[in-house]
């Protein structure tokens, strides 16, 4: 290999990085297709304004949110050739038909009916529209599906074999599809979804009843919110848990990394709560711990031994403090989440749920917890895998392409700037979307046919100009 | 190895990539020719006349790069480190300008800054496509299984040659776009734009056909090999053929038909370039068959694309034909 230890450095800030800027979009847009499907549902089955209004309000911010997770994406699909050839070369018989079959079966379905979605409730039946919202769902859901599978086969690689050119090729499509983390990161990640869907609708819905508590739409989000929140954070700390004894079971470092166990337990281990991981000391600096916690955790018996870093060769290991501290910022998430469900659920049975200044408060402070903890969580479990790209079987250092660090350092900046330019506005176009109130009558990406857009003759199209109505009216007014 | 699902797939990709140069060609065209239209109705126009389909269009770039990655990792894995600055250009320049399509409706008092910021991305993602393509057809430093040359290689004549031709062929593309979906005023400038853009089409076919024979490899061979020359003879020919056509529909003030005809001239060229290539994959270096995917990946990937594409293109189709018309006419529908 040509690289310089620098050029591989910049190399996985990048894709560090530009993942994460992505993956925001995702974890915001599963969740919100699903809710838009649900509100149209409602509307449909009970023909109450509300969820019509609230369809159309958040309508709008899924918009956005859909365009940027799409452009970042597009990123991704290039940035495994030009920073991760040997990767790519080695792992694309096997990863590159899960991808490929996650732009066939995913991105142009949600690209073939997003237009009718965002703009065709005045033009097609209703029934044929909510077919498209349920199209556009469905459609996050399955891209969630590959993607999530061929990532999993990067922690838990299973039913390939290696040819004489050093790649890795398919035997067994069914193993490697659902290969053994797999079902509990793609359920760990859906729901995450979910809930971070979930905070930011509450915080919104909060946010405003704290204005007026009066706002039907408000009221009627923030209660479908903490709902969801109440419901799905127990399950999501089932299935985390499920999902952390698999990974224990086929990636034990990453536990032990998470768990910050340098060294090995003889009867019980200790849960560390917090402390200073030394990774070149190989230990836990100032730590506070419960005694036989951890092995009651992994082992389900406060007795059981606990094997530690110190029986996985040094050069295994991966960057303990990162996975530790990102480990602590989910879970502890996790139960704040969990005790706003409980805290709604509590203030909704002695019938203050819209008036608790309290209660609101702590529900839009939450808004942003959910991404954080998506991003924590996808660092424990991405930077648990390191040193390796495949987890045992090829290292990342190895996967690499023959970079020079001036050109990985270059483009690293302009990601840089563009990213946090762009996407910074494009969040600012979003905060300033859920600054407003919801209201009856609550317009949607689609002009109003009456409006002078008709004469003016521009027809929204699918896709793109769904922040047309706001455009295409000043448009119109400048040229009459 | 089954050779026949190489070939498959080499075609499937083929036709992946036609389909994103023909149908991001124009829009990207729309976004090049951003500069030469009035602020106020005539770019309100433009806009509206790509933005039902520009984002469908651009799903077959991510089909592209994740189809080479699945069908031939091996050239993808070359390639692209070859091509590291065109490439990251490239996907800068369509995050700035698929942001901005959205963005200069949502602020007003930005719109300026985001239409610049369109035209740019839009230049800058046809530079970089056309860079690429020289890049690739000039050929790339291997070594083993990987690119085994520098960061600049990708930057010769040659390659700002193909660079400039993408940018000239996608403004016409464009324009000839623009004739179709607008008219009065607008439109009238179109055919005058569509008539030195496509002198400038025909001048840079001719000089990068010709600048190819020199390019170091089996150029000259693959086109004048005997008998082979007469089948390859006819693309040239075709050229010509439809540049004349193309001129006289603009005299005659066809409307579809100058668009059609620029996109004939884009098919052949492509053909052209298939010509050239095959049946390499990375030129003079590695064929179709050494970069193949094994078939347990072709075939698995085959069944899926088999059912899907036919109903992918007839969700494009469905959503052309619903925005199908004028744009700015009352006679949309």
């Amino acid at each position: 290999m040509l690289e310089s230890p620098a050029a591989l450095t910049l190399a996985r800030i990048q894709f560090a990085f530009t993942v994460s800027f992505h993956f925001v979009f995702p974890a915001f847009s599963i969740g919100l297709a699903s809710y838009l499907a649900v509100l149209e549902g409602l509307w449909l089955r009970t023909g109450r304004e509300t969820y019509l209004n609230l369809f159309q309000y958040w309508l709008k911010i899924f918009a956005i949110t859909f365009a940027m997770g799409v452009v970042s994406g597009i990123v991704m699909s290039y940035q495994f050739g030009t920073n991760w050839s040997v990767f790519s070369d080695r792992a694309g018989p096997v990863i590159g038909p899960l991808m490929a079959y996650e732009v066939l079966t995913a991105f142009f379905l949600e690209a073939g009916f997003l237009g009718v979605m965002l703009f065709g409730l005045t033009r097609v039946g209703r029934g044929l529209h909510f077919t498209a919202t349920l199209a556009v769902a469905a459609g996050t859901l399955v891209s969630a599906f590959w993607i999530l599978s061929a990532n999993s086969w990067m922690h838990t690689p299973a039913g390939h074999s290696l040819n004489a050119a050093g790649q890795f090729v398919p035997e067994d499509w069914l193993a490697i599809i659902f290969n053994p983390s797999m079902p509990y990161r793609l359920a760990h990640t859906v729901l995450a979804a979910y809930l971070t869907t979930s905070l930011v609708v509450g915080a919104v819905g909060a946010f405003h009843l704290r204005r007026d508590p009066g706002n039907e739409g408000a009221r009627t989000m923030f209660s479908m919110a903490m709902w969801m929140a109440v419901l799905v954070a127990p399950i999501q700390v089932v299935v985390g848990d499920l999902h952390g004894l698999s990974t224990f079971e086929h990636q034990p470092a990453k536990v032990m990394a998470m768990e910050g166990h340098f060294e090995s337990h003889e009867a019980g281990a200790p849960l560390l709560l917090v402390g200073l991981p030394d990774q070149a000391a190989g230990v836990v600096r100032y730590a506070v711990s419960i005694p036989r916690a951890s092995s009651l955790i992994l082992r389900h018996d406060a007795n059981a031994p606990l094997a530690g870093l110190d029986t996985v060769p040094r050069e295994d290991w991966p960057p303990v403090a990162i996975v530790f501290w990102s480990f602590r910022v989910m879970v502890g998430l996790g139960v704040l989440i969990l005790a706003l469900g409980v805290c709604a659920l509590v203030t909704r049975l002695r019938g203050r749920l819209y008036d608790s200044r309290l209660l609101h408060r702590f529900a839009t402070a939450m808004g942003p917890a959910g991404f954080v903890a998506v991003l924590a969580g996808w660092v424990t479990t991405e930077v648990g895998r390191q040193p390796y790209t495949i987890h045992g079987l090829l290292r990342t250092a190895d996967s690499v392409a023959p970079l020079d660090a001036p050109a990985v350092a270059g483009s690293l900046m302009a990601f840089a700037v563009v990213y946090l330019g762009v996407f910074g506005v494009g969040a600012w176009y979003l905060l300033s979307l859920m600054a407003h109130a919801p209201h009856a009558g609550e317009p949607g990406p689609e002009a109003d046919p009456e409006k002078p857009t008709r004469t003016a003759g521009i027809t929204p199209g699918p896709a793109t100009d769904r922040l047309r109505p706001t455009g295409k009216t000043r448009a119109a007014s400048e040229r009459s | 190895m089954n050779p026949d699902l190489a070939i498959v797939w080499a075609c499937i990709l083929a036709f992946g990539v036609f389909a994103y140069v023909a149908m991001d060609g124009f829009d990207l065209g729309v976004g090049i020719l951003f500069p030469t239209l009035k602020p106020g109705v005539e770019r309100d126009i433009a806009m509206n006349s790509i933005a039902p389909v520009w984002d469908g269009n651009e799903t077959w770039l991510v089909l592209g790069g994740g189809g080479l990655m699945a069908a031939f990792p091996l050239a993808y894995a070359i390639l692209l480190p070859a091509l590291y600055a065109p490439i990251t250009a490239m996907l800068l320049a369509l995050i700035f300008r698929g942001v901005a399509l959205e963005f200069r409706w949502r602020d007003a008092g930005h719109r300026p800054f985001w239409d610049f910021a369109f035209t740019v991305g839009s230049i800058v993602a046809a530079l970089a496509q056309g860079i690429t393509l020289g890049a690739v057809l000039q050929g790339v430093a291997v070594d083993g299984r990987s690119y085994g040359g520098g960061w600049w290689d990708w930057l010769t004549p040659f390659s700002l040659l193909t660079g400039a031709s993408v940018l000239v062929g996608f403004g016409l593309l464009g324009s000839c776009w623009l004739i179709w979906k607008t008219e009065g005023e607008l439109q009238a400038r179109a055919y005058r734009r569509s008539r030195r853009l496509g002198a400038g089409l025909v001048a840079c076919i001719a000089a990068v056909s010709l600048a190819t024979l020199f390019l170091p490899g089996a150029y000259y061979e693959r086109w004048f090999a005997w008998p082979k020359v007469l089948y390859t003879a006819q693309v040239p020919l075709l050229v010509l053929i439809t540049s004349v056509l193309f001129f006289r529909s603009l005299r005659r003030k066809r409307e579809l038909t100058p668009f059609l005809l620029a996109l004939a001239l884009f098919l052949l060229t492509y053909i052209g370039l298939m010509i050239s290539i095959y049946p390499d994959v990375v030129p003079n270096d590695v064929t179709i068959w050494e970069a193949a995917a094994p078939d347990r990946s072709l075939g698995f990937m085959l069944v899926g694309a088999a059912v899907l594409l036919p109903i992918i293109l007839a969700y494009t189709a469905h959503a052309y034909w619903v925005f199908r018309g004028k744009v700015g006419t009352e006679g949309y529908h």
